[in-house]
């Protein structure tokens, strides 16, 4: 924590039992925080997770202390008392002006729901893991099929439901799935992408997003897109929601391929999907990021290796004559010039990559990428040995990082909402001498910031400024995970990053290849250097 | 296996939405028809007192 002047003046306020979600609060703590004086505004349930993050903030007391997690903390850090009551002022008066104008009518429990609404077919579940598994259980007993958000859910509970979901002939998408696209509609965070006939299973959102994207545009669409859940294709679950998932979709008329993604299962449980996936009488492209393709083919099945491999095996699945990139794809000669100009513009001392992900995904899909052009990397999500990082608040050598680990997001709105954190690392990143450049995904869509790429720009340019003080270039390579037709618009996002000089790539792997060559290539210009 | 009362691919999507407002705010902007619960954590009881419930219940 910085040391504050003396004169700055701190108001905390306690409401108890007034619970508000995360999203909610974050949205009134921004909103307060832009007044003019205020240092720092805060409002977060009193878990001990968020005790702590308020006291990191300078935000403490008794009041804190005492407060039960079901109470309302509001704290507010400003220039003088004067600015710091206007302050807690406006919070108070935002969270009780009118949230918004959703048209959706307004319960206070899930039976009362589904007795004013017999039509629903499916709950969308994001309340806190620790209550999301009884609401879940009243959600399938009501008939409803169930896409759970919520993460913590203690495993033994997730199997249980799942197999409730599977007695009673119900999907149940999660514990912690974050995107779904059922009949065009996106579900959680997830893109405006054409409607197809390309039928997705995944157990990441970021890997869905990422896929259903790339087809957008490729000019192909999706049927619909089921999330699984993390924790699906292990062992002790065994692939429950994938496989429903598939019987799904081989079952529905408007899809023709299958596309299946995941982090490389369990080997019986990938075994399972394989065998379901062969037999399921529709073509199936199975990406099982850097997982073993051999079986895959053997099976009859289109293996590919990225997410943006995926999308190219569909393509030449369903249009074989058809280009397979799209037309905002680089030429390979334009890559290798972009690649030797940012490469010229490093100092010799300027050696590591550094990756901030708000994609889980997208983070494991640049680390298997990478591995072909810089080696492994260190990572809080790694799986080779010896690379997993210790502690996640400072990156060594090369380094890429899931902003989404649950450690980061405890007590606080995903980084796809808040990119306050990452927008921090970014800064921290940039102050090491040794850093040569900086990889970034932004992913648009329903449920994301409705403006990332402005925060973003605007750190990107203080990163830069604090680099090129120190006499360095810092190259900042990115890909944007969107579409037009998304609520932020892809053009404009890109626009705000490209005026600050961010490279964009037309996919993660392209950026994470972009990203790996710049380091590369400058590293052989300095060996090729010395050597003269 | 019972019939499920819906065939989620195939009929017309109606979402309960139970936690995020957001994600019900981005339902009924792509006009899917959604109603929200606005879920609050269960009141936090005195151990002594919710042993007494348990033993009653």
């Amino acid at each position: 924590m910085t040391a504050r002047p003396q004169s700055m003046k701190s108001r905390i306020t306690v409401r108890p039992r007034e619970y508000h979600d995360s999203v909610r609060l974050m949205q009134v703590s921004a909103q307060v925080r832009r007044l003019d004086g205020v240092e720092e505004a805060i409002l977060m349930m009193a878990t001990d997770t968020n005790k702590n993050l308020l006291a990191a903030a300078g935000i403490a007391g008794r009041e804190i202390q005492e407060a039960a997690r079901d109470d309302l903390v509001i704290g507010v850090v400003a220039r003088n008392a004067d600015v710091a009551d206007t302050a807690m002022a406006k919070a108070v008066n935002l969270l009780r002006s009118r949230t918004s104008d959703v048209r959706a009518r307004q319960h206070v429990s899930l039976d009362t729901a589904v007795a004013a609404m017999p039509d629903a077919s499916l709950a969308l579940i994001s309340i806190p893991g620790e209550y999301a598994v009884e609401e879940t259980r009243k959600a399938l007993r009501a008939g409803l099929n169930v896409m759970l958000f919520s993460d913590n859910v203690p495993l033994d509970d997730e199997i249980r439901l799942k197999r409730l979901a599977e007695e009673r002939g119900l999907l149940l998408m999660g514990p912690d799935c974050g995107t779904a696209i059922i009949g065009g509609n996106g579900l959680g965070f997830a893109n405006a992408v054409r409607s197809g006939t390309v039928g997705i299973v995944g157990a990441s959102g970021t890997g869905i997003q990422e896929i259903a994207v790339q087809l957008h545009h490729r000019g192909l669409g999706v049927s619909h897109a089921l999330g699984t859940g993390g924790r699906d294709l292990s062992a002790s679950v065994g692939g429950l929601t994938m496989l429903r998932g598939i019987d799904m979709l081989a079952a529905d008329p408007d899809t023709h391929v299958i596309v299946l993604t995941s982090k490389p299962p369990d080997r019986d449980v990938a075994a399972r999907i394989v065998k379901r996936a062969s037999a399921c009488g529709k073509p199936v492209v199975v990406n099982f990021l850097g997982g073993d393709t051999v079986a895959v083919t053997r099976a009859g099945l289109v293996a590919a290796q990225t997410l943006t491999g995926a999308a190219n095996r569909t393509v030449q699945l369903l249009r074989p004559n058809g280009r397979t990139a799209p037309a905002s794809a680089r030429s390979d000669n334009e890559f290798h010039r972009q690649v030797s100009e940012v490469a010229g513009l490093l100092s010799p001392k300027q050696v590591y990559l550094r990756g901030l992900f708000t994609g889980g995904t997208l983070c494991y899909e640049a680390m298997h990428v990478l591995q072909d052009h810089i080696g492994p990397v260190y990572s809080n999500i790694a799986r080779q040995s010896g690379y997993h990082l210790g502690d996640c608040s400072r990156s060594r050598e090369h380094t890429l990082i899931d902003m989404g680990d649950d450690l980061f997001t405890r007590g606080r709105p995903h980084p796809m909402i808040d990119p306050d954190l990452r927008n921090r690392r970014l800064l921290q990143e940039s102050e090491e001498s040794d850093v040569a450049v900086v990889l970034l995904d932004l992913v648009l869509g329903y449920g994301s910031h409705m403006d990332p790429a402005a925060s973003l720009a605007e750190t990107v340019r203080d990163a830069r400024t604090r680099a090129a003080q120190d006499g360095r270039h810092l190259a900042v390579v990115a890909s944007v995970c969107g579409t037009e037709q998304d609520p932020q618009g892809l053009a404009r996002q890109k626009r705000l990053l490209a005026d600050e000089g961010v490279v964009l790539a037309a996919s993660n792997a392209e950026a994470s290849r972009l990203a790996g060559m710049i380091v590369s290539t400058a590293a052989e210009r300095t060996a090729g250097g010395a050597s003269r | 296996m019972s019939k499920p009362k819906h065939d989620l691919l195939n009929s017309d999507l109606c979402v309960i939405n139970v936690g995020l407002q957001q994600f019900a705010e981005s339902l009924a902007e792509q006009s899917v028809e959604v109603a929200h619960v606005n879920w609050e954590p269960p009141a936090e009881l005195e151990p002594e007192l919710e042993q007494i419930l348990e033993e009653l219940l």
